[in-house]
């Protein structure tokens, strides 16, 4: 199994190490200035150097995404289950979660300073939360409601309850387009609170990291914390396709993309 | 509860429709008149095939059988009560066209599914579904999903779920429409193997006259628009067997079932 990882995993490293020499060696040779674009080895030595700043500040960030992943994602499941199940929560809570995501959320950002403090962690949470809801949700109701007449048919011939219809069929079919929803949450989640952290809340965070010392000229800082928000984004994407491989045992080789 | 027998042993009609007319969209610019004035009746344990071109309410007919729908006017009456207490009390099993296994079940799962819906015990359910997956000659692939079976193969485990809980009537919709042709003669005597077995009463809807024919006691041909009974065809060709597809008898009901569709085509 790991050796099969191994061998899956090959050709990506190979092309990973492949373009980090090609960019190191490219700027050795053409020496372009250097905050422009810093070579791999300078920003892993600031990372190096700045390790205890930045993991400080990637446990803040982490906090806020896991956090506002996880109610973004209740919130839309709950919602799904809600408009999939009752025709009045259809008429009434779909609309609302369409002109929800009409909304540009990060110009939300300086407004929900205003609201939760300019310093509380909050206002950034609320801004992953809204960005996580709807993909999940649209995601999960089509889910809920793609069920074949025959299958519903089937199960009224059993005498099933709806919800035991719910419970038994559209919950089980709406999985892999659940899965899929939160993969694409889980991104969206480090890029919604790195944004929102550029305008507020915690100091200590990602974002204010990048936003400070890309304004004093660190590029080189900037960029170690970029390579640590882009480690945060890899490890939730790959957490959330483990979960997937847990839940629907019955799809022969769910895959990174699957 | 534990096992549930649907049947009281004296009542020998198993599905009644009296005067049932079925409008879809009544009133409505786009009204299709599916089913008029049908009456039938059922013994039980006959095997009956309904045949009809495309349109003629075969299917919906079905419908009304097993309370999936609803008449516009008349009565269904199954096991002597409505259809749709008949429903409730699960007094019959229903197979489809596809299959509609449900692809994260196994296959004991998927064979399980109706016991599961009516509470019994763990314990029984594996025993009841491993002892439907005999009937149906799949024994060694409880444990695999559906994704991969073949379709004659899950037609079968869509048979063996149908009958789980030991409904007397199986109400069955173009079972083997999306088979090929040697499964389906196939899974054709393994369907009457079964039905020997078992007593069970099968209403069959087809498009197939050989398939109808092959299978049935009775041959009841509809006829389209509005959906009327043409013909009632008794067929009587004793046991099957791979000779009767071959015999004269077989050959000659064909022929009656192919006039009663033909002669009402052209009294349209």
């Amino acid at each position: 199994m790991i050796k099969r990882a191994f061998v899956g995993a090959f050709p990506s490293l190979v092309i990973g190490l492949g373009g980090l020499v090609l960019w190191e060696v490219s700027l050795l040779v053409l020496k372009p200035d250097g905050f422009l674009l810093p070579r791999p080895s300078e920003i892993l030595g600031s990372f190096v150097e700045h390790f205890d700043a930045i993991w400080s500040a990637t446990l803040n960030t982490g906090y806020i995404v896991v956090t506002g992943l996880i109610v973004g994602v209740l919130l839309g499941v709950a919602w799904a289950l809600l408009v999939s199940r009752f025709r009045i929560a259809d008429e009434t809570l779909t609309p609302l979660a369409i002109a929800l995501n009409a909304i540009p959320i990060i110009a939300l950002a300086p407004i929900f300073n205003a609201w939760y403090g300019l310093l509380s962690p909050t206002s950034n949470q609320a801004i992953v939360v809204l960005l996580v809801f709807f993909p999940v949700f649209i995601n999960t109701t089509k889910g809920l409601t793609s069920v074949g007449a025959t299958e519903i048919e089937l199960m009224r011939s059993y005498a099933a309850s709806k919800w035991e219809i719910t419970k038994m069929i559209r919950i089980p079919n709406a999985m892999p387009l659940f899965f899929t929803a939160l993969k694409i949450a889980s991104s969206l989640a480090v890029i919604g609170a790195i944004v929102a952290e550029y305008f507020g809340g915690s100091q200590d965070t990602l974002g204010q990291f990048i936003v400070q010392n890309a304004a004093s000229g660190r590029y080189t800082n900037a960029w170690a914390a970029v390579i640590a928000a882009s480690v945060m984004g890899i490890t939730l994407y790959l957490v959330s396709g483990g979960f997937e491989r847990v839940a629907t045992p019955w799809r022969p080789d769910v895959d990174l993309v699957g | 509860m534990t096992e549930h027998e649907t049947q009281s042993p004296s009542i020998t009609t198993t599905v009644e429709l009296d005067s049932v007319s079925k409008v879809f969209n009544l009133g409505k610019p786009n009204e299709v008149h599916a089913l008029d004035s049908i009456d039938l009746t059922i013994n039980n344990g006959t095997f009956v095939s309904l045949i009809g071109a495309s349109g003629c309410g075969k299917s919906t007919l079905l419908r009304l059988m097993g309370a999936l729908t609803h008449p516009t006017e008349g009565s269904v009456l199954v096991n002597g009560k409505s259809a749709d207490q008949a429903r409730l009390d699960r007094d019959y099993g229903m197979a489809f066209q596809t299959s509609g296994l449900f692809e994260w079940r196994t296959v004991i799962q998927n064979i399980e599914l109706p016991l599961q819906l009516m509470g019994w015990d763990k314990v029984l359910r594996k025993e009841r579904a491993r002892e439907m997956l005999e009937l149906v000659k799949l024994p060694e692939f409880g444990d695999h999903y559906p994704r991969e079976l073949s379709g004659g193969m899950k037609q079968r485990v869509a048979i063996a779920r149908a009958l789980s809980f030991h409904p007397q009537l199986l109400l069955m919709d173009e079972p083997f429409g999306a088979l090929d042709e040697m499964t389906r003669e196939h899974m054709q005597m393994e369907v009457l193997e079964i039905w020997e077995k078992t007593g069970k009463t099968i209403v069959f809807v087809t498009h197939s006259i050989p398939e109808a024919v092959f299978l049935s006691n009775r041959v009841v041909v509809m006829s389209p628009r509005p959906g009327r009974i043409a013909a009632d065809i008794s067929v009587s060709l004793g046991k099957r067997d791979f000779d009767t597809r071959e015999s004269q008898a077989f050959f000659d009901s064909i022929t009656e079932v192919r006039e009663a569709l033909r002669f009402k085509e052209s009294n349209r």
